[in-house]
């Protein structure tokens, strides 16, 4: 069997350098292995350089001048920096950021302390812990759209659970509970939603970050005599800092582009209470249609963010290195 | 110890010139991420819509020093 595979191998290798053409393969076979690695890659190269690099740089373009997606054939003017001094100097787009900023800051905090807290529970292995790992996955494996929709209907007044269960708790009737129309709640209703969804991403992280530990440090710890609060401050804690600032920084880059979710449940409302950059940055391209000074707004939400990256990944790599 | 040893020693240890500030790694880095956290917090910030207008201009000033400061040698 394995002879015959050999044979019909070899004859298919014959019959692949046979079809080669002869200066080709002189070509193919004169390459150095850094000529080889290089071709190998290119693709990928190719293709990272028209899906990422090239739009950027197209963005940037853009952004000073007054192009207009929805009229393609007027002409384009360069307008230098004026449409970076108009997002720089609108109330509105300000008040947009703060809102991010509180929407950020907030699912950050509620995602880690919870995330993590989970993260220490399910360490404990307990009986039926796997099965209990699975059921709080499964929001994060959800869509978004499905999770926004889901979210409408528990936040309904009259027939949503969120407001029947918040009613039973607290004794306030049902139809005061405007999770979504309430200019105070509203923002709170998207900061409970992107929680219950993307703790479990932040728990599987700490999970990885717990399991990491080793039994001896802890074992060692308690040949001492250390009390389990000292041992998770003085173990637990430091050594899973690196996992927990790698799920802050991931989450906190994903949610300062958050836009489904918000989309999805308020569409920027009440008013512009919930309108966060991205929403604000929508209306801007897809309603207003100034695809120019759009631009010039995701390049200043790219450079906070890239510039937050570098800080974090700065201070990630010494926390690893103590 | 005579001052003949004293000068051989001397000359043992190679007299390294010292970068000037500006092209110092450390320092230049600490300043490039004080820049960037100032210009974030500046953009995020509810106080006063003057610090959000100049917010941007920190933070790409920040974030660009950062990019070049953080490939000089340690």
């Amino acid at each position: 069997m394995t002879a015959s595979h050999d044979t019909f191998s070899d004859k298919m290798a014959d019959a692949a350098i046979r079809a080669t053409p002869e200066p080709l393969a002189a070509r193919v076979r004169g390459l150095s292995d850094r000529a080889i690695a290089w071709l190998f890659i290119a693709p990928t190269i190719v293709l990272l350089l028209a899906i990422n690099i090239f739009p950027l740089f197209w963005a940037i373009y853009l952004s000073f001048t007054n192009f207009r997606a929805n009229r393609p054939n007027a002409v384009v003017q360069n307008v230098g920096l004026g449409n970076y001094s108009r997002i720089l100097n609108d109330p509105d787009i300000w008040a947009s950021m703060q809102t991010t900023a509180h929407f950020v800051f907030w699912t950050i905090v509620l995602q880690t302390l919870i995330g993590f807290t989970l993260a220490y529970l399910i360490d404990r292995k307990f009986r039926g812990h796997a099965f209990w790992t699975t059921l709080i996955l499964i929001p994060m494996m959800l869509s978004p759209a499905v999770v926004g929709n889901f979210w409408r209907f528990l936040y309904e007044p009259q027939i949503g659970l969120f407001a029947y269960a918040v009613s039973f708790v607290s004794g306030i009737p049902t139809s005061d509970i405007q999770m979504l129309g309430n200019v105070h709640l509203a923002p709170w209703a998207i900061i409970i939603v992107d929680t219950w969804m993307w703790t479990p991403y932040v728990m599987l992280i700490c999970l990885a970050g717990l399991r990491s530990i080793p039994d001896y440090i802890y074992e060692a710890a308690e040949v001492d005599r250390a009390s389990p609060w000292r041992q998770f401050w003085s173990i637990t804690v430091p050594m899973a800092l690196p996992f927990i600032m790698l799920a802050v920084l991931f989450r906190g880059i994903e949610n300062f582009k958050m836009f489904d979710m918000v989309n999805l449940l308020t569409g920027g409302g009440p008013g512009s209470t919930t309108e966060v950059a991205s929403i604000a940055l929508k209306r801007d391209a897809f309603e207003a249609w100034a695809t120019g000074r759009s631009s010039a707004f995701a390049i200043v939400l790219f450079v906070a963010v890239f510039g937050l990256a570098n800080i974090y990944v700065k201070a990630l790599n010494k926390v690893k290195q103590r | 110890m005579t001052d003949h040893t004293l000068a051989t020693r001397k000359s043992l240890v190679p007299n390294k010139p010292r970068r000037p500030f500006f092209l110092r790694r450390g320092p230049m880095e600490m300043l490039a991420v004080a820049l960037i956290a100032l210009g974030f917090l500046m953009l995020f910030q509810p106080f006063a819509l003057v610090l959000y207008t100049y917010s941007f201009i920190t933070l790409l000033a920040g974030t660009l020093m950062f990019t070049i400061v953080s490939k000089f040698p340690e």
